[in-house]
């Protein structure tokens, strides 16, 4: 019943915090419907607590939705699927006890892949993110742009037809993004993966995404998709279009009375300014 | 993108010279004093003996040998103590910090014994145990048990929770991840207090042997005092701060070198 080209399936998953009732019981995300297409790159935008991440978790299956289901590639998920889904987290998750090198063939020992592979697709990974020379460094030693790489490199190993990221860059300054970013268009665009990252730039958001899931104030849902019909690998000079900025302007539109709602809600609560 | 972090191996090398001299005189300034206040101001030697007097009688034991007995006896009695209460603490610790409810209740049970002077429970040990190794070796391991159990509870909760979801979400079964993930990040801190709780074994151990024992480092020491054989007695303390350094500089070592290579 589900369409081949379909890669990633969510079916009116909605999930709260705590329990219904109780003070701390929060709705983080509404019922929410929608298909990500093989080799797609989403993006998931908006207000802080709108439940984008709870949404890329669930993907993930690292979180269990309330209600509703997720299903990769066609199969449901109940767990962490190694084998279709790899992650980039936002802030480095590089074991800093192992080198870069350690760290990725670690991965592909979690995942299961033979040993004699390891070596091979380790280095064939960090040589995608142009860190060949660092494999022997310990992540402390690198910058945050370098760490976010070869976290990039270890999910890219992991050869799996889906990647989710979750802020990749948001830790990084906005020059390392913007070159990140670029390297990242380039890169995802020769590896045909599906890409799901949530993200709080408005320009990452336009610069990477095939479409843009935009995301209401807490508690969450998707309020519009806007496509950004603009092949990949998309250079620099994009950022700089008309058709560029006329994306960003409607995205900030769309965004900028949610977000007001979350900082009203936000000091209203707290009484004292 | 700035490059890898390098450090200072020249500042580095400066400042560690400057603190090892600065360490250096201090002992010197002691020796110095010592010998001033028993060959210039006086000191009544039962009291203070001649620190050449001191000197003279360490050569003495360590030519005749004689220490051997009691240094054996002090130091197997800390290998079995040290033995029980890693073996306790890091299991006993492993086994609590599984789950969070365990840590509530047993944390702060276990950091609260370990405020007690347990020392004082060794007329009760001696009972127990006898004036022999045993009541030693007891002592010693109920000591040494908390800096173990409570550091390896540390450990394996302060590890980062990203660390473990990152691992299971790339398909780590429990066990690959205890090896790979758990003790890699929980070792720095278990290993500190591995060293403390050697610290403490041994500490506890002679001061025990000073109390009621029948033969050990710390009792030759007493014995010595009682027949007032001081400059004797100020060489084995001597000695026995020696060997404490040693062993506390090995291990210090082998804490270091686990900490650095990761």
């Amino acid at each position: 019943m589900q369409d081949q080209n379909v890669s990633v399936h969510i079916q009116n998953v909605a999930h709260s915090f705590g329990v219904e009732g109780h003070a701390k019981h929060v709705r983080a995300l509404l019922d929410t419907t929608m298909d990500i297409h093989r080799g797609e790159l989403l993006a998931l935008i908006g207000p802080s607590g709108c439940g984008k991440s709870t949404l890329l978790n669930v993907i993930g299956g690292i979180l269990s939705p309330t209600t509703g289901t997720a299903s990769v590639n066609g199969k449901p998920v109940n767990g962490p699927m190694p084998h279709d889904i790899a992650y980039v987290f936002q802030e480095n998750a590089l074991f800093p006890w192992n080198t870069i090198i350690e760290n990725i063939r670690l991965g592909m020992l979690f995942q299961g892949v033979p040993k004699s592979d390891h070596e091979g697709r380790a280095r064939a990974a960090l040589k995608a993110v142009g860190l060949s020379e660092f494999a022997d460094h310990y992540p402390g030693q690198l910058s945050g742009g370098m760490r976010q790489r070869a976290a990039l490199a270890r999910a890219l190993s992991l050869d799996t037809p889906v990647v989710l990221m979750d802020e990749p860059f948001g830790a990084l300054d906005e020059q390392t993004r913007m070159v990140l970013g670029e390297d990242l268009s380039e890169l995802l665009s020769r590896t045909g993966k599906t890409i799901i990252f949530v993200t709080h730039s408005l320009g990452e958001a336009v610069f990477l995404a095939d479409r843009i899931a935009v995301f209401t104030a807490r508690p969450g849902r998707i309020k519009e998709v806007i496509h950004v019909e603009e092949p990949h690998p998309r250079k620099a000079s994009f950022m700089t279009s008309d058709k560029f900025n006329g994306l960003r302007n409607r995205l900030f539109d769309l965004l900028h009375d949610e977000i007001r709602k979350t900082v009203n809600l936000g000091s209203g609560s707290t009484g004292g300014f | 993108m700035s490059g890898p972090v390098k450090s200072a191996p020249i500042a580095d090398e400066h400042e560690r010279r400057v603190t090892r001299l600065v360490q250096i005189g201090f002992v010197a300034a002691l020796g110095a004093l010592w010998y001033l206040a028993t060959n210039v101001w006086g000191m009544s030697p039962i009291l203070l003996p001649k620190p050449q007097g001191a000197f003279n009688e360490l050569l003495d034991i360590l030519r005749s040998g004689e220490f051997w007995p009691d240094l054996f006896l002090t130091l197997a009695e800390l290998a079995g103590a040290f033995a029980i209460s890693m073996t306790l603490g890091l299991g006993i610790g492993f086994l609590v910090s599984l789950s969070p409810v365990y840590v509530r209740i047993f944390e702060p049970l276990l950091a609260g014994v370990y405020a007690v002077p347990i020392i004082l429970f060794l007329p009760l040990y001696v009972l127990f145990f006898g004036l022999g190794a045993s009541s030693k070796i007891a002592l010693g391991a109920t000591i040494s048990f908390y800096p173990i159990v409570l550091n390896t509870i540390a450990g394996f909760t302060s590890i980062d929770k990203l660390y473990v979801t990152s691992a299971k979400s790339m398909g780590a079964s429990p066990t690959v991840l205890l090896r790979y993930v758990l003790i890699p990040g929980a070792l720095p801190i278990i290993l500190s207090g591995l060293r403390m709780g050697f610290t403490v074994a041994l500490l506890s151990i002679i001061g025990s042997e000073t109390i009621a024992s029948l033969a050990g480092l710390g009792h030759r020491i007493v014995n010595l005092a009682e027949s007032l054989e001081i400059a004797r007695m100020f060489a084995y303390i001597v000695f026995v701060i020696a060997i404490a350094a040693t062993l506390n500089g090995i291990v210090s070592r082998l804490e270091a070198s686990r900490g650095m290579d990761k």
